[in-house]
C-alpha cells in the first residue's frame, strides 16, 4: 500500500495556554478542575464560553462522565467534541485532532482540555481497573502499578545500553533544579544526585525520585486558525507538525523504543526543521528512563546514545539543551490526564514567551512529546508536536 | 493453557478474543509449551494492594515464553535474569490463575520458597487434621502427610470404644495426634475445634460413608439418612467448627491456615444408580463445597476436590476393576496440595468420567445405567 | 391401698427416708451404642444439635433437637422388638399397660464372675443359689444382673473384639426357666443389651430377647447403680416415652429403695 503525503497544518494555531495550579490531595471533583480551566481558557482569551465550537476531553477520573456530560455541566454548547483516553498521550492526540477539526472549518475555536482530581485512594483505584489486560495479567503480580511495568522496562534497557542510575539521575536533578523556579511546582526542595541515588528503593531499580507524584490539576489551550486568533488578537503558537503511533514494535520482546522512532523522519520533514533547531524540548516524564528512551527517538542521539548524550548536556533552563522546563511531572506532579497536557502547555508558554520564571530566553521553537497507555507489558501510545511561536 | 490460534497456531497472551496475528476469533486454550526466558525481574516494595503491601517485597519479571508471548509472571527466589524459566499458571489467594516462573531444574528447597508456598498449600512443615482415622484412605492420607514433612497430624477417630483395623499402627506413629471426632455429631466437631481449632492449617475431610443401593431398592430413609448425617451434615459441622478459624488464620506468619480437602466420588458429577444415594449424598458435598470455596476465600484458603472412582476398599468390593488404591489418594492429597490445585481427578474412572461429562453428558447418564 | 399410705411414700421420698437411685446413664452422643454387622441397618446415634442458646437463634432461651434411636443410652426393650413377640396384644411401648412401669425387683450380684471372665453367662443353678439366700424370686418382678460392667470406660465397657462384643448375660436356660417358672416381668443389665456380647451363638440366639418378648415380658440395658440396690425390695419405676408403635426407647429409670 502506497503511504500517501499528509495535509500540513497550515494556518493553524495554539493559544491561550492555561494551567491550574496543583495540589496533592483534593476534595474536589474532576469537573471542578476541568470546570477551572474553561474559566482560566476564556478569561486568558478574552472570549465567551459562547464563543468556543468545540471540546476535547481527557480524565481518568470523571467517572461515569465523558465529553457530552460536560457540555451541559458546564453550558457549551459546542458542535465537535472528542473525549480522549489516552494517557499520556491525550494532549498530542487531542491537538492533532482539534487542528484537523479547524482546519476542515468543522469549528473555529476548539477548547482542549485536562484535568484529574486526586482523591486519598484515587490512585489506587485508577491503577486497580486501568485496563483488562493489566486486570488479568499485571494487577494481580504484586499490584506494583506503573512502578513494576516500568521496572522492567527500565532494568532491561538500563542493563541493554549500559545506562546506570547516575545517568538517568541527571535527568530528574535538572529537572527538579527547573522546577524551584516554577511557583507551583509541588516539589520545592532542591535535589542532589546523591539524594536522588540515596532515595529508597520502590521497585527496583525505580526509586523514590524515579516517580511521579499523583495529585490533582488541570491543564488547557485553545485551538483555531491563523485569523480567527488575529481577529481576537490574541497571541498563538503555529503548529508545525505532529505524529501519532499506537503498538510499535510489537515484534520487540521488551520495550527499548516507542513509537516515535517510527515517525521521527516525518516529525522533522513536515516542520521543516532539525532537532537541532528546537529551542525547547518537553518530553513525556513519567520515569527519566523513559525521556532518555525519547532523547533518542526523538532524533537527538542514536538508540544507546541516550546516557552520553545527557551526560554531555546541560538539561535546565539556562543550559544547552533546555529540557521540561517547569519541572516536568517528575517535580511538578502528575495530575492524571493533565500529565500529558504539561509539557505541551508549558511548551506553549515558552515559545509565546509568556514563561515567566521559567523562561527559556529567545524559544521560538518548541517540540512536546507525549507517551502512555501501558496495557499489558509497554507504553503503547506515543506522538509528538513541533511548535513555533510568533517571533519565528 | 494459552491461548492458541486454531487458524495460525500462534500463541496469545493475555487472554483476548481475536488473534494479534492474523484475526482469527477461533482462539482456545491450550496446553503451551512451558519453558521461556526470564528478560528483566523488578520487586515491588511499596505495591498499592494492601496484600501484597503486607507481604513486600514481592518479586516479579517479565518472561518471554519460548512459544511466542510475554508473560508478567511471579519468581520463584532462584529464577535469575537471562536464564531459562519453567512456567506454570497457579491460583493465588483470591483462587485467580496467576502465572509463576519456577528455575528449569530442581534446586535445593525449591518447594520452600516464600512466594511460592504464597501459591500453593504445601503441607511440608504444617498441621494437618484428617477428620477420619478409622478409614484406609484416612490411614494413608496420615502416612503420606508425614512423609511429606508436616508437623503434626491430628487425626479423627468417632465412637473411640470402638476398635478398628491399623489402630495401633496410627497410634505408634511420631507426629501424630488421634483426637475424638465423629464429624457427624454437632458437638463433637465443636468440642475438637475448641480444642485445635487454632492450629489447623490444613483439614482433610476423609469423611467416607458408602453403601450401595439408590432409590427402589432400599426401604426407608434410615440409610440416606445417615448417608447425609455424615457426608453432608458431617462437612457442615467441620466448616462450621473449623472454617472461620482458618480463615482467620490465612495470613498467619509462614505456616498459616491454607487448605480446606474434600475427598468427593466423582459420581458426584453424574449419578451412578448402583450407589444411587450415596451418589446424590456427595454431588450435595460437591455443591456445598463451591460455597465453602467462596467463603474461605476472604481469607485466602484454598478448597480442594479431590475426585475418585469406586475405592479398593470394603464396600465397593462387587465392583469390578479399575478401583483406585488408598495410598494413590493419599499421595494425591499430597501432590495436590504442592501445586496448589483446586480440583484432582485421581485414577482411570474418575479421569474418565469427568471427560465424558464434558464430552456427552447425556450419553454418561445413559452409560451409567448399567 | 389408702391414699395416706400412698402419701406417707411420698413423704418418705421426700425425707428420704426412701431412697431415689438413679439407675441411668446421661444420654449423649459419645456413649457406646450397639454395633451390628455393617451390612443391617444400624441405629441412630444420639444427636444434640442446638436451637438456641440465649443466641441470634433465640435471645432468652436455649432448646435442642434431640434425635436418638430408640435403642440407644439406658433403654427399655418392649414386646414388639423382638419377632417371638411382634403378634402380642399390647406390645408396644405405647400400648403396654401403664402399670408394668412400676415393679420390684432383685437383684443378682455376679460383679465378682463378671470381673473373672466378660464372657459370663447367668444359669440356672446360679440364680437357685441366689434364692437359697434371698428367697424365690417372686412372679412380676425384675430381676437386674449387677455386673459392675457400667463401672467401665466405655472402651472396656463395649468391648469389642474381631468377632463381636465380649460382655456379660444370661444363657437360654435361665432365661426360659426365669420366664416359664418365676413369671418375672422384665430383665435388666448394666451392659449394651440385655443379652451377653455372645449370644448371637446361643440356641436360641439373643434368648432374652427371645424369651422375655415371646411371653410379652421387659428388657431393661445399659443401667448404672445397681451396687446401689438391695438383693431384694427395691422398686423400680420404668416409663418408656410414649412412641406411636414403638419398640422401646431411652428413658429416666429410677429405684426406690426403703430403710431396711
Amino acid at each position: 500500500m502506497m503511504k500517501s503525503q499528509r495535509t500540513p497544518y497550515e494556518g493553524i494555531v495554539i493559544a491561550a495556554p492555561v494551567t491550574i495550579p496543583y495540589v496533592r490531595y483534593s476534595i474536589e471533583s474532576a469537573q471542578w478542575w476541568i470546570g477551572r480551566a474553561l474559566g482560566a481558557l476564556v478569561a486568558q482569551a478574552g472570549i465567551k464560553a459562547s464563543d468556543i465550537d468545540g471540546l476535547c476531553v481527557s480524565s481518568f477520573t470523571m467517572g461515569t462522565d465523558s465529553g457530552i456530560g460536560l457540555t451541559q455541566h458546564f453550558g457549551l454548547c459546542v458542535r465537535w467534541l472528542d473525549t480522549i483516553p489516552l494517557g499520556g498521550a491525550s494532549a498530542i492526540a487531542g491537538l492533532r485532532k482539534a487542528a484537523r477539526a479547524v482546519q476542515a472549518r468543522d469549528a473555529d475555536i476548539v477548547a482542549c482540555v485536562a484535568g484529574d482530581t486526586n482523591h486519598v485512594d484515587s490512585f489506587r483505584l485508577t491503577l486497580e481497573n486501568f485496563s483488562r489486560f493489566n486486570q488479568d495479567a499485571v494487577y494481580p503480580y504484586g499490584a506494583g502499578g506503573a512502578n513494576a511495568s516500568f521496572a522492567l522496562i527500565a532494568r532491561n534497557y538500563m542493563r541493554t545500553f549500559g545506562v546506570t542510575r547516575e545517568d538517568v539521575g541527571r535527568i530528574a536533578v535538572a529537572q527538579r533544579a527547573n522546577a524551584l523556579r516554577n511557583p507551583h511546582a509541588l516539589m520545592k526542595a532542591p535535589l542532589t544526585l546523591e539524594q536522588y541515588l540515596a532515595a529508597r528503593p520502590i521497585s527496583d531499580p525505580i526509586h523514590l525520585f524515579d516517580c511521579v507524584m499523583p495529585c490533582a490539576g488541570a491543564e488547557a489551550f485553545l485551538v483555531m486558525r491563523e485569523e480567527t486568533a488575529a481577529s481576537l488578537g490574541l497571541p498563538a503558537a503555529r503548529l508545525l507538525s505532529t505524529i501519532e503511533r499506537h503498538n510499535a514494535f510489537a515484534d520487540d520482546p521488551m520495550q527499548v523504543r516507542g513509537g516515535w522512532a517510527m515517525d521521527v523522519g516525518e516529525l522533522y520533514a513536515m516542520a521543516g526543521v532539525k532537532p537541532d533547531d528546537l529551542d525547547v524540548v518537553q518530553t513525556y516524564d513519567d520515569y527519566p528512563v523513559i525521556t532518555m528512551m525519547q532523547f533518542e527517538d526523538l532524533g537527538f542521539c542514536k538508540k544507546g546514545e541516550g546516557a552520553e548524550f545527557v551526560r554531555a548536556h546541560d538539561l535546565t533552563i539556562d543550559g544547552d539543551f533546555p529540557h521540561n522546563t517547569s519541572g516536568g511531572q517528575l517535580s511538578v506532579g502528575q495530575a492524571g490526564a493533565a500529565g500529558a497536557y504539561l509539557g505541551l502547555v508549558e511548551g506553549l508558554r515558552q515559545v509565546l514567551g509568556t514563561a515567566g520564571p521559567t523562561q527559556v530566553s529567545n524559544a521560538r521553537l518548541g517540540l512536546a512529546s507525549g507517551f502512555g497507555m501501558i496495557n499489558y507489558d509497554r507504553g503503547l501510545a506515543s506522538g509528538a508536536a513541533i511548535f513555533a511561536g510568533p517571533s519565528r | 493453557m494459552l491461548q492458541r490460534c486454531e487458524a495460525c497456531g500462534a500463541f496469545a497472551y493475555p487472554a483476548r478474543e481475536a488473534c494479534p496475528s492474523c484475526l482469527s476469533p477461533a482462539l482456545a486454550f491450550a496446553d503451551a509449551p512451558r519453558l521461556g526466558t526470564l528478560l528483566a525481574e523488578t520487586t515491588a516494595r511499596v505495591p498499592s494492594d494492601v496484600y501484597f503491601r503486607e507481604r513486600a517485597p514481592w518479586r516479579i519479571g517479565l518472561v518471554k515464553m519460548d512459544c511466542g508471548p510475554t508473560i508478567v509472571a511471579h519468581l520463584h527466589a532462584d529464577c535469575a535474569e537471562g536464564a531459562p524459566v519453567r512456567m506454570s499458571l497457579q491460583l493465588d489467594k483470591s483462587g485467580q490463575a496467576v502465572a509463576f516462573a519456577r528455575p528449569e531444574g530442581e534446586t535445593p528447597n525449591m518447594a520452600d520458597d516464600r512466594q511460592w508456598r504464597e501459591m500453593t498449600a504445601d503441607p511440608k512443615f504444617r498441621r494437618v487434621l484428617v477428620t477420619n482415622g478409622r478409614s484406609v484412605i484416612g490411614q494413608e492420607a496420615v502416612v503420606a502427610l508425614k512423609a511429606a514433612g508436616v508437623k503434626t497430624v491430628f487425626v479423627g477417630v468417632a465412637e473411640p470404644w470402638r476398635p478398628f483395623a491399623g489402630e495401633d499402627q496410627l497410634r505408634r506413629q511420631e507426629g501424630v495426634e488421634v483426637v475424638t471426632l465423629d464429624a457427624a455429631d454437632e458437638k463433637s466437631a465443636a468440642d475438637l475445634a475448641a480444642d485445635i481449632g487454632g492450629k489447623v492449617d490444613i483439614l482433610v475431610n476423609t469423611t467416607e460413608y458408602v453403601r450401595t443401593g439408590g432409590l427402589l431398592d432400599r426401604k426407608g430413609t434410615s440409610i440416606a439418612r445417615d448417608e447425609i448425617d455424615q457426608a453432608y451434615l458431617g462437612f457442615i459441622n467441620l466448616a462450621q467448627a473449623f472454617g472461620p478459624a482458618m480463615r482467620m488464620r490465612g495470613a498467619d506468619g509462614i505456616n498459616n491456615s491454607v487448605a480446606w480437602v474434600n475427598i468427593l466420588s466423582v459420581y458426584a458429577l453424574a449419578n451412578w444408580p448402583a450407589f444411587g444415594a450415596y451418589s446424590a449424598s456427595q454431588a450435595a458435598c460437591l455443591s456445598l463445597s463451591h460455597c465453602l470455596r467462596a467463603e474461605l476465600r476472604p481469607g485466602g484458603i484454598k478448597v480442594m476436590n479431590l475426585f475418585t472412582g469406586p475405592v479398593d476398599t470394603e464396600w465397593f468390593q462387587t465392583v469390578p476393576p479399575p478401583k483406585v488404591a488408598p495410598r494413590a489418594i493419599a499421595q494425591a492429597i499430597v501432590s495436590g496440595l504442592r501445586g496448589g490445585l483446586e480440583e484432582m481427578y485421581v485414577g482411570d474412572v474418575a479421569e474418565e468420567i469427568r471427560q465424558r461429562l464434558a464430552a456427552n453428558p447425556k450419553a454418561l447418564e445413559r452409560e451409567l445405567d448399567k | 391401698m389408702q391414699s395416706k399410705n400412698l402419701l406417707e411414700l411420698a413423704g418418705a421420698i421426700s425425707s428420704g427416708a426412701v431412697r431415689v437411685v438413679d439407675l441411668t446413664f446421661t444420654l449423649s452422643p459419645d456413649f457406646p451404642v450397639i454395633v451390628l454387622p455393617p451390612e443391617f441397618g444400624q441405629a441412630a446415634p444420639v444427636r444434640i444439635q442446638e436451637i438456641s442458646r440465649y443466641d441470634g437463634r433465640g435471645p432468652a432461651w436455649y432448646w435442642n433437637n434431640v434425635t436418638f434411636g430408640e435403642h440407644t443410652g439406658t433403654h427399655f426393650d418392649a414386646p414388639i422388638h423382638w419377632f417371638t413377640g411382634k403378634n402380642l396384644p399390647n406390645n408396644a411401648v405405647d400400648t403396654m399397660p401403664a402399670k408394668d412401669m412400676i415393679a420390684p425387683s432383685c437383684v443378682i450380684d455376679c460383679s465378682a464372675e463378671a470381673a473373672q471372665d466378660p464372657d459370663f453367662v447367668l444359669t440356672v443353678p446360679i440364680v437357685e443359689t441366689w434364692e437359697a439366700k434371698h428367697g424365690r424370686i417372686p412372679a412380676r418382678h425384675w430381676v437386674l444382673l449387677r455386673t459392675d460392667w457400667s463401672k467401665k470406660g466405655w472402651r472396656d465397657y463395649s468391648n469389642l473384639r474381631d468377632d463381636g462384643a465380649h460382655t456379660p448375660g444370661p444363657n437360654p436356660a435361665v432365661m426360659k426357666w426365669l420366664v416359664e417358672e418365676r413369671g418375672i416381668i422384665g430383665f435388666g443389665t448394666e451392659t449394651i443389651g440385655t443379652d451377653a456380647g455372645q449370644a448371637g451363638h446361643f440356641e436360641p440366639p439373643y434368648p432374652a430377647h427371645h424369651f422375655l418378648h415371646g411371653a410379652g415380658r421387659y428388657g431393661l440395658q445399659c443401667l448404672c447403680n445397681l451396687d446401689q440396690l438391695p438383693a431384694t425390695g427395691a422398686v423400680i419405676v420404668a416409663s418408656p416415652l410414649k412412641i406411636q408403635n414403638g419398640s422401646g426407647s431411652p428413658l429416666r429409670v429410677i429405684a426406690l429403695v426403703g430403710s431396711n
